[in-house]
């Protein structure tokens, strides 16, 4: 299944000759002659949601966007993929850069914004120069620049490099390690959309959404709703790593099982069983092996408190020990967390502390009452989505691996 | 101290502008041999943004890419995040561990490599997998740790 993918492997990613030649900036032209107000409707219509992990109804958030006044407005492409397991947006940059920078243009032009930013990760700096050139011959082409093919619209963009941290990849944290400052997020509202970076209008907006936009406005809303489900159109694509014969990127139609996403990677290694898997990134949720026949679409999974995220799945076989894996995943955050607010920053090292409890089997029944208390205040009380977010992988596998939360002691603390 | 100009090249690239502060460290601790921000560099590009040094320090203490330490030529990033811990992260810290005889956050005594743990570096699907400089290396044994340690020894003589 190829539609945000299609120009994978058809040209070296680097040609803009050849990607003119797959009927390359045919989406953007379709969005010229359209208009911004109808294209930002065919989005609407395509039911595309944002692709980073937050899930924002994307034409909505063009439409948002288009309707804030001000002097300078930004279109930051989030490129700052961070979440373990995640490794798409690398090979939407790597493979067609080109069809990035269209979406980011076409977004700009209906937003009204005239100067774009792709935030990049500093993890991937080998990709850095390849970006850098790229813009450089889009502007070479008159695709970027002033008065884009005789619009009247003009649109710029510059790259700027992340620096190693997780946060950065919040709207506002972003903002901030933009101006040349730590990046923890500000408190909201205001929101990014109307005082992001520079405290100007700014649309971040994740590398899939733009590829997805791109190929939607070329190929068609119809074309794109006919894949999936009826209330979960299109394509989504997802990186499939962990102990799989296959790892790698793979794009699928919503809607399709878990197990039957999980068998394009070829099945686990060494023949063994699956034990668990991770949906979404470190802050998406865990699944048993049990729960693989679940439709892979924004409901389904929402009913098993899972999300799509950002469309990792990683894969553990049933040697792998959960409560291990558990601690990884909190010392990931514990490393991450930008230190502004309580819930996150406190939250991860007593979930720490809990964990080696459950590990050892020394946990008591007010352990595990602590254990819910904090998760639950986690997700109440942290400032940004990240430390919302962060107990999700801990409730889950509360919920469906009870047996390794089991309480050590005697019975009569129970 | 790397030389003032080459500093003052890069603040100029950047318009002498502290909202450009990242990117301004970013550049400066990759033409620093030790691959850090020394106190000095710190001083100077705080002074000439017309920023407090402690800017500079937020700016560098915050950021996992940047150091403020003396690193090793080459920094040996190991990935330790879920899916290299699952496909064998403990086994290439040990054989990285026993080559160089340092433990993470360590520098080698001939200043030829560091060693830090990372979090995920997008490289799942040739895990367990490390990064040094700009190159990612995958899918890792014992034969290619050596193999890369002896290229790096290598191509410094």
């Amino acid at each position: 299944m190829k539609f945000i993918t299609a120009n994978f492997d058809q040209y070296d990613g680097k040609d803009i000759q050849a990607y003119i030649g797959l009927d390359g900036f045919s989406g953007l032209k379709k969005a010229i002659e359209m208009g911004p107000l109808a294209t930002i409707e065919e989005v609407k219509e395509s039911g595309l949601q944002g692709r980073g992990g937050a899930e924002y109804p994307t034409g909505r958030k063009i439409e948002q966007a288009r309707i804030e006044k001000a002097e300078r407005k930004f279109v930051i492409c989030n490129a700052d993929e961070g979440e373990p397991g995640t490794f798409k947006d690398r090979e939407l940059i790597k493979k067609d850069i080109y069809q990035l920078i269209e979406g980011m243009i076409i977004v700009a032009y209906c937003a009204n914004a005239n100067e774009g930013v792709i935030y990049c990760r500093e993890e991937y700096d080998w990709m850095h120069e390849h970006i850098c050139t790229s813009i450089l011959k889009c502007k070479e082409m008159g695709y970027l620049g002033i008065n884009i093919l005789d619009t009247g619209f003009s649109f710029e963009i510059s790259l700027f490099s992340g620096a190693g941290s997780y946060v950065c990849g919040e709207g506002f944290a972003m903002c901030e390690s933009m101006e040349g400052k730590s990046g923890r997020p500000r408190s909201k509202p205001p929101y990014v959309k109307q005082e992001g970076y520079l405290n100007y209008p700014t649309l971040v907006i994740n590398v899939e959404t733009l590829s997805a936009i791109t190929a939607i406005m070329k190929f068609g809303t119809s074309n794109f709703t006919d894949l999936g489900t009826p209330d979960c159109p299109g394509t989504k694509v997802i990186s499939i790593s962990g102990k799989v014969n296959k790892p790698g990127v793979y794009e699928v139609p919503f809607g399709k099982t878990l197990e039957e996403i999980i068998a394009l990677a070829e099945g686990v290694k060494g023949d063994k069983r699956i034990g668990f898997v991770q949906i979404g990134g470190a802050s998406g949720g865990i699944l048993p092996e049990s729960a693989l026949k679940t439709q892979f679409t924004y409901r389904e999974l929402k009913s098993k408190q899972v999300s799509v995220g950002s469309g990792a799945i990683v894969v553990a076989d049933e040697d792998d020990n959960i409560l291990d894996y558990l601690e990884n995943v909190g010392q990931f955050f514990i490393h991450e967390s930008c230190g502004k607010c309580v819930p996150c920053r406190e939250g991860n090292r007593q979930l720490e502390i809990l964990l080696g409890k459950f590990k050892h089997k020394t946990a008591t029944i007010d352990d595990v009452k602590m254990y819910k208390d904090i998760l639950d205040m986690m997700s109440e009380a942290s400032l940004c989505g990240s430390g919302r977010t962060e107990p999700v992988p801990f409730k889950t596998a509360f919920t469906y691996f009870e047996d390794a939360f089991a309480l050590g002691g005697s019975h009569e603390i129970l | 101290m790397v030389e003032t100009r080459v500093i003052d090249g890069i603040l100029g690239a950047y318009q002498n502008d502290a909202v450009n502060l990242l990117q301004i460290l970013l550049k400066v601790q990759s033409v620093e041999p030790k691959n850090y921000v020394s106190e000095e560099v710190a001083m100077y590009v705080a002074n000439h943004l017309d920023i407090p040094i402690s800017r500079v320090y937020e700016v560098v203490t915050y950021f996992a890419a940047l150091s403020h330490k003396p690193q090793g030529k080459h920094v040996i990033q190991i990935c330790n995040t879920t899916v290299c811990q699952l496909n064998g992260f403990n086994e290439v810290l040990k054989w990285f561990k026993d080559a160089l005889k340092i433990n993470p956050g360590e520098t080698t005594a001939d200043g030829l490599f560091s060693m830090k743990l990372t979090p995920c570096i997008g490289a799942c699907d040739i895990s367990p997998a490390i990064k040094i400089g700009t190159n990612v290396y995958g899918n890792l044994t014992k034969e290619k740790v050596e193999e890369i340690l002896s290229e790096l020894r290598g191509a410094i003589s």
